[in-house]
């Protein structure tokens, strides 16, 4: 078990969600950053459910030895007096304090344990989807069941995510009614992440006029998917996240491919984005491999740089905007 | 742009939508809920979920959408799918508070469909409407279709928030909001409605088929009626309908 000593805002648990619930009106959720977990599993052999940390403080005591894998928005790390490094796994020790705190770089950071947390599932899922009112924020009192685990610590090379860049996008049902014109400025446009943004959806901001269909005000409602990007009624997009509405009116440009979903949700208010169109095949090509894990020995170039630190989060309590 | 219904078409990587119509449809929608009832009942290879919404069914696909395309088409071509007839379905009476604090654009709603305020409480009051889909957030309405006149489109600008319960209107639909949320749609009314409690026997009450009326109750009856319903249901009547 896991004691929650003290917890900034909106620290979860998540797993991959809870799919299935679509014709119910309930998104699938799960963790922001898939390739957080993907790189868990290469840390660890089972990776349950783990608690994924936008940008806040957390500070946990262990009351078994436990391995623990570190991914994500690197946080800098301290446990039993020593630094942690991150994009690791390591092997603690019953009683130790593990303190994360914030770096500044990325918004989404996943903390996993050897076997997952066992907390209560609720519909086949432990994961929390807040805006259904599903599960609670940490918070200090909290207590995470796990079981005793042991291992070697071990290292991976993340897959490059953070800091925004150029994102992939296939058409949706809707992206022809944007006119030509639109799509090829759309494409040609530098956008930056917005502050306002969370695991429903981030704003983009840009200079110029709003993106416009015909007749946008009057679309049929229809399904949405985490990575649609919806323009609102005044023209301005929306990358949708996780826990996006399931059905919305407004149009969808185009979906970011699933390979680069966590870049658009890892990039930090501030962070340029950019979008250029791809095929379906190009699409489903484009998937990440597991990391190879390899021995972590400590020396001290290893140790992770505290240069800029900054205690600021990427994610605010911003409600999307969208039916 | 000339499109032809029903039509498949790619949705994002991994799934694919099957369109009844590009607007809003009676026929199309009974279509969208008696395929997909379809799918469930004798599941295609491939196909890990399936869902309705007003006009489209979505079919999510594991591995490629492309091997599942020949056989959905199959299907779809079996029957005409808008003369299945019904599932058996359920009559709600949810009560509803109208204008004042709890539908704030109510006048404005009214002025659009060129009623006067009044008229449009007795209109929507009246009106026996069909839960087309859910979705937006868990257990939540769409509901219609409404007479012509309430073809109004959604606001450019959104209202900042709208309480759990909102009745609001566009489009010839009403929605019943299951969470406090932003929206472009006009908020007339109020309802103690819950679409979604997790810790319910039934945590989602309605399903796509179910009929519901709105009846007008002053602020004070709607809240003394909600406080009363444990179910959290906000005072609504189920009946099941012949």
């Amino acid at each position: 078990m896991m004691e929650v000593l003290s917890s900034g805002p909106l620290v979860t648990v998540q797993d991959d969600g809870r799919p299935g619930h679509l014709a119910q009106g309930l998104a699938r959720g799960g963790a922001a950053d898939a390739l957080a977990r993907l790189e868990a599993r290469a840390l660890l052999d089972e990776i349950g459910a783990g608690i994924e940390i936008p940008g806040a403080p957390l500070r946990l005591r262990l009351h078994v030895p436990a391995l623990i894998a570190l991914t994500g928005a690197p946080m800098r790390a301290d446990a039993a007096g020593r630094r942690l490094l991150w994009n690791a796994a390591h092997a603690l020790a019953e009683g130790d304090v593990l303190d994360l705190k914030p770096s500044g770089e990325g918004a989404y950071s996943y903390l996993h344990v050897e076997g997952g947390f066992d907390t209560d599932t609720v519909m086949g899922s432990r994961t929390a989807h807040l805006i259904a009112g599903i599960g609670m924020p940490l918070a200090a009192g909290d207590t995470l069941p796990c079981a005793a685990s042991r291992g070697s610590d071990r290292k991976i090379v993340p897959i490059p995510r953070l800091g925004g860049g150029m994102l992939r996008l296939v058409p949706t049902p809707q992206t022809r009614l944007f006119p030509k014109g639109e799509r090829d400025r759309f494409e040609a446009t530098t956008f930056t992440r917005d502050p306002r943004g969370n695991r429903q959806g981030v704003r983009l901001a840009f200079e110029g006029e709003g993106f416009a269909t015909e007749g946008q005000l009057n679309l049929l409602s229809d399904f949405i998917l985490p990575g649609d990007v919806q323009m609102t009624g005044d023209g301005v997009p929306y990358i949708l996240g996780p826990e996006c509405q399931t059905t919305g009116g407004y149009p969808r440009i185009g979906t970011v491919i699933g390979a680069d979903l966590p870049r658009a949700l890892q990039a930090r208010p501030g962070a340029a984005l950019t979008f250029r169109f791809v095929t379906v095949d190009e699409a489903r090509a484009a998937t990440h491999r597991r990391p190879a894990a390899t021995p972590l020995v400590r020396s001290p170039a290893e140790v992770a740089d505290l240069g800029a630190m900054q205690l600021v989060s990427g994610v605010v309590s911003a409600r999307m905007e969208d039916e | 742009m000339t499109e032809t219904f029903p039509r498949i078409e790619p949705l994002g990587e991994a799934a694919l939508l099957v369109r009844f119509a590009a607007r809003l449809d009676d026929a199309a929608n009974r279509a969208c809920v008696a395929f997909r009832a379809a799918l469930e009942a004798e599941p295609l290879p491939g196909v890990v979920e399936t869902a309705s919404s007003l006009g489209s069914v979505l079919v999510r696909v594991e591995g490629d959408p492309g091997t599942v395309d020949a056989a959905l088409r199959d299907r779809l071509a079996a029957m005409d799918w808008a003369r299945v007839p019904p599932p058996p379905r359920r009559l709600w009476t949810i009560p509803c508070s109208y204008g004042g604090e709890d539908g704030p654009q109510l006048a404005e709603a009214a002025g659009l469909a060129g009623l006067s305020p009044e008229d449009a409480v007795a209109a929507l009051s009246s009106a026996r409407v069909r839960v087309l889909a859910l979705g937006f957030a868990p257990g939540m309405p769409y509901l219609g279709i409404l007479p012509e006149a309430w073809d109004l489109p959604r606001q450019t600008g959104l209202t900042p928030k709208v309480p759990e319960g909102a009745l609001v209107v566009a489009v010839r639909q009403l929605v019943l909001f299951g969470t406090s949320a932003p929206t472009g749609w006009r908020q007339v009314g109020r309802t103690a409605f819950g679409c979604f409690r997790p810790d319910r026997p039934r945590p989602i009450a309605l399903s796509p088929g179910d009929e519901v009326t709105f009846p007008a109750v002053s602020p004070d009856e709607l809240r003394t009626r909600a406080e009363a319903d444990a179910e959290g249901h906000g005072g609504a009547k189920c009946e099941v309908m012949e």
